[in-house]
């Protein structure tokens, strides 16, 4: 059996599994609570192994080896961006979001705002914010395709990304945030799981010798000493001052965007209390960290044993590394069968990685577009229950195949990096308005819709300006030269625009509830008056 | 929106108590402090991968330089910011939230 029929019977038996699961929850699925918050009664320890699934993206396991494998110690700093931004969550966000808010990033936002033009921004910023991170796993899912099915052809990939998107809607419109929360552990687990192995199999060839590992993807990488230390990809000679302020800014982005994701942000509904909000941050973090260590001996495992040529040929972003690595690392120890079985096992982890993540995105968007445009703006508020969720089952579809064209429209970019991106869209949008929302009693409707907006154009016009977007071999449009932008990643400009613009309207304007803010703080801390979990 | 539609004066006679001040100043004296504080210190490690190449790639053992080191002690600090903050939470934040949300949703009936 060749490993694309094997890959894909893996990959077949996990969907078929998730979408029993899916069907399953769906059967439960009866109020609004269950189908956007799973009837907050999952335990911290199931949202936690969640928050992972969701997290942990193809831009992690794919993106994050490739470019350790192809730049030596500059992916590392992803891994770290990744982890200590969920202190941000831990400490500032998870808790008190869980008190005072329902379904939504917006509930927090708009809580004691004027709600419309408050809620019209947040929901705009999270579907915007959301696409971004969907077109990363897409690319990833294209990428996969032509090594795991030997699929190279355009049409062909195009096809698998229309595959991957009409599972996600099944799972999103059918399973809600229950079927999606399960689609997530499963997926955490099998992630682990395959990369552990991996990680077990690479440091055992080494007999467990770090530095020894380190040595040969240095040596194997052709840069000598230079691949173990910084500045190949970032910051380099070349690039000049601006790479190195590059580099910070891509470091801004990554620790403050995950506490303005919003699909990570309505994980904290999934649970009964703050408590358990809490300690299901703890779990993700513990998760998500020990995944990092792997990933670091994945992404210099593949320099020393598949080498950056064989990377760059089958992938010149270098999203392939971590499973040409599993190829090869059963061959040596297995020999050609071995080998197989251990790339189609991590092949079909990776299909199912970049299945769960876009459903949790697709939900995400989906849930803001009913809950916070449709049913509050639109509506204001006059909807029952049933009519919202069908229009958060709809916009799911329309989501959905929006994710697909634009999928297929961007292959050549690493998926790490795009998914630096949306952190950074995420790190301006929303969250300077989360804190000032939470921390800041003079905040008002004009400071949040400032923010909020400020933030998001600013980062979105920097990227199109990029050389991400024109000028350069690598860009996305290679006939072009519009970029005036020296940076690749905008938040070092466009995370403090956010914070400073949400401050001068807020001054501008002298409206503020005082009285909200109180009712706000004394929920958010104690938890008085929080959404309950359902009891069925 | 709201399910349980409270007064709001009633928040902000809360609000006005010492028990809630000291509940708040306890969570933020903790917190804000603590973000700073590793906010600061990965940021130093940022900038010094940015403009201190030199210094990151002093070897320490074998092939494992001062950036790897560095790198593998944000994990650690994380973990432990991560570790004391339930501790802080369990011992100083919970029992006084619980007790207030207590009396407040008694009162309420």
């Amino acid at each position: 059996m060749s490993h694309t029929t094997l890959a894909t019977v893996l990959f077949l038996l996990f969907v078929i599994g998730t979408l029993a699961i899916t069907f399953w929850a769906s059967r439960q699925n009866k109020t609004a609570a269950d189908y956007y918050a799973g009837g907050r009664a999952f335990s911290a320890a199931q949202n936690g192994l969640a928050i992972g699934g969701d997290y942990m993206s193809a831009a992690s396991f794919l993106g994050i080896a490739g470019l350790i494998a192809l730049y030596g110690y500059d992916g590392f700093l992803y891994s770290i961006g990744f982890l200590v931004a969920w202190l941000v969550a831990l400490l500032l966000v998870a808790e008190l979001m869980r008190n005072s808010g329902k379904y939504t990033m917006a509930d927090v936002l708009a809580f004691r705002m004027s709600p419309r033009p408050v809620r019209t921004a947040a929901g705009v910023s999270t579907i915007v914010v959301s696409i971004f991170y969907l077109l990363a796993q897409m690319v990833g899912a294209g990428a996969l395709v032509g090594l795991l099915l030997g699929i190279t052809s355009d049409s062909g990939k195009a096809l698998t990304i229309v595959g991957v998107g009409i599972l996600m809607i099944v799972y999103v419109v059918v399973g809600g945030m229950k079927g999606t929360t399960w689609v997530q552990i499963v997926k955490a687990v099998l992630l682990m799981g395959g990369a552990t192995l991996v990680t077990l199999l690479v440091l055992g060839k080494y007999g467990f010798n770090v530095s020894g590992l380190l040595g040969e993807a240095a040596a194997q990488s052709g840069k000598g000493a230079a691949f173990l230390e910084p500045n190949l990809r970032y910051a380099t000679e070349a690039q000049g001052i601006w790479g190195k302020f590059d580099l910070i800014s891509l470091g801004l982005a990554l620790v403050l965007g995950t506490a303005g994701l919003p699909h990570i942000l309505i994980r904290f509904y999934t649970v009964p209390t703050a408590k358990d909000a809490r300690k299901s941050v703890l779990w993700g973090i513990g998760i998500i960290g020990t995944f990092y260590l792997l990933t670091l001996v994945l992404g210099f495992g593949a320099a020393a044993m598949v080498g950056s040529e064989a990377i760059r040929a089958e992938n010149a972003a270098g999203n392939t590394a971590a499973p040409q690595l599993a190829l090869a690392i059963g061959e040596a120890i297995f020999g050609d069968v071995g080998g197989t079985i251990l790339l189609a096992i991590i092949a079909a982890v990776a299909f199912a990685t970049i299945l769960a993540v876009v459903a949790g995105l697709t939900l995400a968007s989906s849930s803001s577009f009913a809950h916070d445009l449709y049913a509050h703006v639109f509506k204001r508020g006059n909807v029952t229950e049933k009519q919202e969720i069908l229009v958060a089952r709809v916009s799911a579809f329309v989501i959905g195949a929006v994710a697909i064209g634009l999928g297929i429209l961007a292959q050549a970019q690493n998926v790490a990096f795009l998914v630096a991106l949306a952190f950074a869209i995420a790190a301006s949008g929303n969250l300077p308005a989360i804190l000032y929302s939470l921390f800041w009693k003079r905040f008002n409707t004009a400071g949040a819709v400032a923010s909020i907006y400020g933030g998001l154009v600013s980062a979105l016009v920097l990227v199109i300006f990029s050389p991400v977007v024109s000028g350069r071999p690598t860009s996305l449009i290679k006939d072009m030269d519009f970029h005036w932008f020296p940076m690749e990643n905008p938040g070092l400009f466009s995370i403090p625009i956010g914070f400073l613009c949400g401050y001068i309207a807020t001054r501008m304007s002298k409206e503020y509830n005082e009285s909200k803010y109180a009712e706000m703080e004394v929920r958010s801390l104690t938890g008085v008056g929080a959404e309950k979990a359902s009891t069925h | 929106m709201t399910t349980e539609q409270h007064d709001s004066s009633v928040y902000e006679q809360i609000r006005a108590t010492d028990r809630f001040q000291e509940l708040r100043r306890r969570y933020r004296s903790w917190a804000f402090p603590m973000t700073v504080a590793f906010l600061v210190w990965y940021l130093l490690y940022v900038v010094l991968s940015a403009f201190a190449r030199d210094f990151m790639a002093i070897k320490v053992l074998g092939n494992i330089n001062v950036a790897l080191i560095f790198g593998l002690l944000q994990f650690v600090s994380t973990f432990y910011i991560s570790w004391a903050y339930s501790r802080h939470s369990a011992a100083k934040l919970d029992p006084l939230a619980d007790e207030l949300r207590g009396e407040i949703e008694k009162a309420d009936r």
